[in-house]
């Protein structure tokens, strides 16, 4: 028997890895370029960080884009929570299956179609499109993610829990908040940065659905490499790449450091009694 | 916990004897149905002030059911339920005065053991001084004063099941409820936790009512037993009677270890009843008047333990079987001998183990005689 891999899985690895992240890794290299063209190498430097700090179209596109991705997030982790609960407790109901089906649809809907019906819905009931109109395009689509996250944290949840709290004398409500909530919370939380996430770099939806004074960072830059690459869209996406590392990373951690705590009191636990 | 005798205290309880008494807890005609499965079938029930109440069954036999009516988490399709005489229709399970203990624990995995125990203080809006103070007072009852701070993951089983009664009993309810409380412990633990409930129910002056399926864990707790099945109540009385005279041969098989032989019925005699079992070839007498006319099918009953066994013959012409050994079984404390009679019944008789020795007196093979007295069994016509 050998031990380590074989040479056709190290290879396998090896490409499907670059095939992965060889462009990030080519775009975070190329940022640090001293020239201005693209392609070519000259040496390193961090200037086009520091003229990224002047150039205010694009920081505003920023600012408008952790918004739009902040407010849309939430509100669709308050709906896609609701929804997710319908449709974990309610049991059979009229109607169930169209709106487990209404719910998760997005998920499989082309961009392209969302992003017209919506241009056309605000066309029709004459609203002037802008910040609230992709805000309000991007909850749609992003509840569905977060239903999802969250039902399938509600499929272990002891309904016991909430009997309990019942019976202890708290009405539903309040246990909804003080016990349900609670528990649910890490799913909760990994909706709303799903929801954050996919509000982030959504392209195609908020170009049907933005007007003239909101532009998010993602049309941005798609309209500046339409005119030629710079270092400087490097740049801003290196941060991106970056940010989203380190909450990745740092969720991880923080998760797998609570597992192994928990299971460690457990085992502790067992061992005194 | 002071230990104290539970015999005599409890040797004049028995209100469901009186007629005047007024019940605490009243089911009448309760029906409930999930789809096309009937859990609980037009049932009635009293159980009395003080009383610790076992529903006994197995499963889908529709305790559960029963239990969570009372908690108000299911409603029932027909019929009503008084507690105290209060018609608890319509109230939801957040203002009935029953607490209840589950089966899961159902502890709060996000609030230390102290919030847990807390949690239905807090939600009566007892002041925090109050609460503190109730708080310790029920950690030190199940002895987990040292545990206040920790998380119920970090907890082993038996301290979990601790808290889960501390928490039902924090509020000092009038009914606690109890879905097999000691499901999850080990014998050893269960047998000690057994006995502290019914110290604390003694001490407190609580109503208890127990779901279980451990027939042993209703005998040693409850004043009173009701053996469900099929969402109907066979039989309810004291452990004792359940025991010794069970109503139907669902009961005597339900509970214990029972040998049961069909017989019919020869003379009947004021207080003596007369049976022959055919498959045995056995003329049995009971000293026990029978509902039931000359050459009616009954069922003669009698447990292991109350049949002799010997190598002597016995004496006068009935009840006694002749037989073979054909099988022991060694349980420690006792060992059940299995006698093959005649073709192809087996007729079980235990025999406890007085003294150490490993040899047996009787062994495989051994003609024996078994033999009983004429009060030691009961005849069965359901």
């Amino acid at each position: 028997m050998r031990k380590g891999p074989s040479w056709f899985n190290v290879t396998s690895l090896v490409l499907g890895f670059a095939f992965l992240y060889l462009p990030i890794v080519l775009l975070v290299i190329y940022s640090f370029n001293e020239s201005r063209l693209v392609t070519v190498w000259g040496g390193f430097s961090t200037k086009w960080y520091v003229e990224l700090l002047s150039n205010q179209q694009l920081l505003d596109a920023a600012w408008v884009t952790v918004r739009v991705a902040f407010f849309s997030a939430t509100l669709a982790t308050v709906l896609g929570t609701l929804a997710a609960i319908v449709l974990a407790r309610s049991g059979r109901f009229a109607g169930r299956t169209l709106f487990s089906g209404m719910v998760y649809a997005p998920l499989v809907m082309p961009e392209v179609i969302l992003g017209l019906s919506l241009l056309l819905l605000f066309v029709a009931i004459d609203q002037a499109r802008g910040f609230w109109t992709i805000m309000i395009a991007h909850t749609t689509f992003a509840m569905c993610y977060v239903a999802v996250v969250v039902q399938s944290r509600l499929a272990g949840f002891d309904r016991a829990l909430e009997e309990a709290a019942q019976d202890l004398g708290c009405p539903p409500l309040r246990t909804f908040f003080s016990v349900t909530l609670p528990i649910i919370l890490p799913g909760v939380i990994a909706g709303w940065m799903l929801a954050f996430t996919l509000s982030l770099d959504d392209l195609v939806i908020a170009s049907f659905t933005t007007g003239p004074e909101a532009t998010t960072l993602p049309m941005k830059i798609y309209s500046q490499v339409r005119l030629g690459v710079t270092p400087e869209i490097n740049a801003v996406c290196t941060i991106l790449v970056g940010l989203v590392t380190v909450i990745v990373i740092t969720a991880s951690i923080v998760t797998k450091r609570q597992e192994v705590l928990k299971e460690r009191d457990m085992r502790l636990a067992e061992a005194q009694a | 916990m002071a230990k104290k005798p539970i015999g005599p205290i409890r040797r004049d309880f028995a209100p469901w004897d009186d007629p005047q008494a007024r019940p605490y807890i009243e089911f009448r005609n309760v029906t409930k149905k999930f789809g096309d499965f009937t859990a609980v079938d037009n049932l009635s029930l009293k159980i009395y002030e003080r009383e610790f109440f076992a529903l006994l069954g197995g499963s889908g036999c529709g305790k559960t059911t029963m239990m969570r009516m009372l908690a108000g988490f299911e409603t029932p399709n027909a019929g009503e339920i008084f507690l105290d005489g209060q018609n608890l229709a319509g109230v939801p399970p957040h203002r009935r005065p029953v607490n209840m203990m589950f089966q899961s624990y159902a502890l709060f995995p996000h609030m230390s053991v102290e919030a847990n125990v807390a949690f239905g203080l807090k939600q009566e809006g007892m002041p925090k001084a109050e609460i503190a103070g109730r708080v310790e007072e029920m950690l030190s009852l199940v002895k987990l004063q040292d545990f206040a701070k920790r998380k119920p993951h970090q907890l082993s089983g038996g301290q979990r099941q601790r808290v889960a009664l501390a928490r039902s009993l924090a509020k000092k309810p009038k009914v606690l409820l109890l879905d097999e409380p000691l499901g999850a412990l080990d014998r050893k633990l269960r047998e000690e936790t057994q006995f502290e409930l019914t110290d604390l129910q003694q001490d407190l002056g609580m109503t208890f009512v127990i779901v279980t399926h451990d027939q042993e864990e209703a005998m040693t707790m409850a004043d009173r037993i009701a053996v469900m099945d099929k969402g109907r109540i066979v039989q309810i009385a004291t452990p004792s009677e359940i025991y010794e005279v069970p109503n139907s041969r669902f009961v005597a098989d339900f509970i214990g270890d029972i040998n049961l032989m069909e017989c019919k019925v020869t003379a009947r005699d004021g207080e003596m009843t007369k049976l022959h079992a055919p498959l045995f070839d056995c003329a049995i007498e009971v000293a026990q008047p029978v509902e039931a006319g000359i050459g009616d099918t009954v069922w003669f009953a009698i447990r292991p333990e109350k049949v002799r066994i010997s190598f002597d013959e016995p004496e006068g012409p009935a009840n006694r079987l002749s037989g073979e050994v054909w099988d022991i079984g060694y349980l420690g404390d006792v060992s059940i001998y299995h006698t093959h009679i005649a073709a192809e019944e087996t007729v079980r008789a235990t025999v406890a183990n007085r003294s150490r020795t490993v040899e047996r007196p009787m062994s495989w093979e051994d003609k024996v005689w078994l033999s009983w007295d004429r009060d030691a069994g009961v005849v069965l016509t359901q």
